[in-house]
């Protein structure tokens, strides 16, 4: 249900990924590159806002902790929030707090095969803990940003933080 | 855009189900008195919930198929056999009941007539449901206007298994018939009535180009339906010089669907 258009399709040659400081300084990794950091795979329960859950999903990926960090090497200072970017024009926000600590990654890989466009490949923002639009499918670029602001869907009313243990779905559900 | 956290609550209702039409052997329409009702734009949805006696609740979302412009809301709900909500929807409900439901719901797959045009409408199955009530607000809206139909012409493609599983099949034709500025489009997939002339396969990029308004038209495109109906239809309009940012799309299933 929350797909908004046609599945972007980014020819791995000129895919790329960029962490994105507020003041402009950034990391920025070819899908080699990417693809060569040091991965994880991790077995997590999903939750979408649509009301239907999966359970044991296997994805591969880069931790966000690792980009972070390799980011920050580089020079790029973080900021207490995130814009996530992706093709096709979609965005989503989120806290730092959220997507540090073993909480987030950006996944190319789900069940052992490459992560297929209309799943959001080759690669998406993946972020369990919260309902499934926020694990935002062809991400680009993480964007540090020093306050807060609504992402595409957030926007347009769905929950700006989205905890599914607490059932926010649309904006002012508590 | 809306500040964060500063959005009102959407709440709860009660609904009186007024009336229950049968569309098709799997659809039928809940007609909906809804006291407190803020409105709706054509395309967007509301939440269901069901409340079983021992608490345990289940929720759904459903499309709206009224047009703002009509008195009453209405639902169409199409069976899935093993669903926790539809089966009671369709099959049990009665008019002089309740309903609990909350919405509207979505900003994104919206389309009224200040939005512009042309319009090209995509349906699979119960798709038809959102694009039914953008048909119905343009009929309304725009009743007396000649000039301003033509300036928003819209043409739909609808994909159904049968004739029979057409839902709206009347509805659709009376509002062709006296509107030509309509073009109304079937394709029937698995069986098709004895002299059918129309389409009989899934919708390709042949039917499509045949079908739709040419990319240089710039047409404001909605397709709804079924997951792998959505994406072939967004792909091939893509492939055929739509601009994706033109191509609205909801995708639908059977909850439990795919990452």
């Amino acid at each position: 249900m929350l797909s908004a258009g046609p599945t972007p399709r980014s020819p791995l040659a000129s895919w790329d990924f960029t962490l994105r400081g507020a003041d402009g300084r950034n990391a920025h990794w070819t899908w080699d590159e990417f693809t060569a950091l040091p991965r994880q795979t991790t077995t997590k329960d999903i939750h979408c806002v649509t009301k239907w859950s999966k359970f044991d999903t296997v994805w591969e990926g880069i931790s966000i902790d690792t980009l972070l960090s390799e980011a920050a090497a580089k020079g790029v200072a973080s900021s207490p929030y995130v814009l996530a970017r992706c093709d096709g024009g979609y965005t989503t926000n989120l806290p730092l707090a959220d997507v540090m600590g073993g909480k987030a990654w950006i996944a190319f890989m789900y069940d052992g095969k490459p992560l297929p466009p209309e799943h959001g490949g080759p690669a998406r923002l993946l972020v369990p803990h919260l309902y499934f639009w926020k694990s935002a499918k062809w991400v680009r670029e993480l964007r540090f940003m020093e306050s807060d602001s609504p992402g595409f869907w957030e926007s347009l009313g769905y929950h700006n933080y989205g905890d599914p243990w607490r059932e926010q779905r649309y904006a002012g559900d508590e | 855009m809306t500040g964060v956290g500063a959005a009102p609550r959407i709440v709860w209702r009660s609904a009186n189900v007024i009336d229950v039409v049968q569309e098709t052997r799997e659809a039928r329409t809940l007609v909906l008195d809804v006291p407190g009702w803020p409105g709706h734009r054509a395309g967007q949805h509301v939440d269901v919930r069901l409340t079983a006696e021992d608490g345990y609740q289940a929720e759904r979302s459903y499309s709206i198929a009224s047009a703002p412009e009509e008195p009453h809301l209405s639902l169409t709900i199409e069976r899935l056999d093993d669903g926790e909500v539809s089966p009671y929807l369709s099959d049990e409900l009665r008019a002089g009941e309740k309903l609990e439901l909350r919405g509207p719901i979505g900003g994104y797959f919206v389309w009224d007539v200040a939005t512009g045009g042309p319009l090209l409408l995509v349906a699979g199955g119960s798709g038809i449901v959102p694009l039914m009530a953008m048909l119905r607000h343009r009929d309304r809206a725009l009743s007396t206007d000649t000039a301003a139909r033509h300036r928003l012409p819209v043409r739909l493609l609808y994909s159904s298994r049968r004739w029979d599983d057409v839902i709206y099949r009347d509805e659709l034709a009376r509002l062709a018939e006296r509107d030509t500025t309509l073009e109304v489009n079937h394709t029937l997939t698995r069986e098709q009535p004895d002299g059918w002339t129309g389409f009989k396969r899934r919708i390709d990029r042949a039917m499509l180009e045949a079908v739709a308004w040419p990319a240089s038209e710039q047409p404001r495109v909605f397709v709804c339906g079924p997951t792998a109906l959505v994406e072939a239809v967004a792909t091939n309009l893509v492939g055929l010089g739509h601009q994706p940012a033109l191509v609205k799309t909801e995708r639908f299933g059977p909850t439990g669907g795919s990452i």
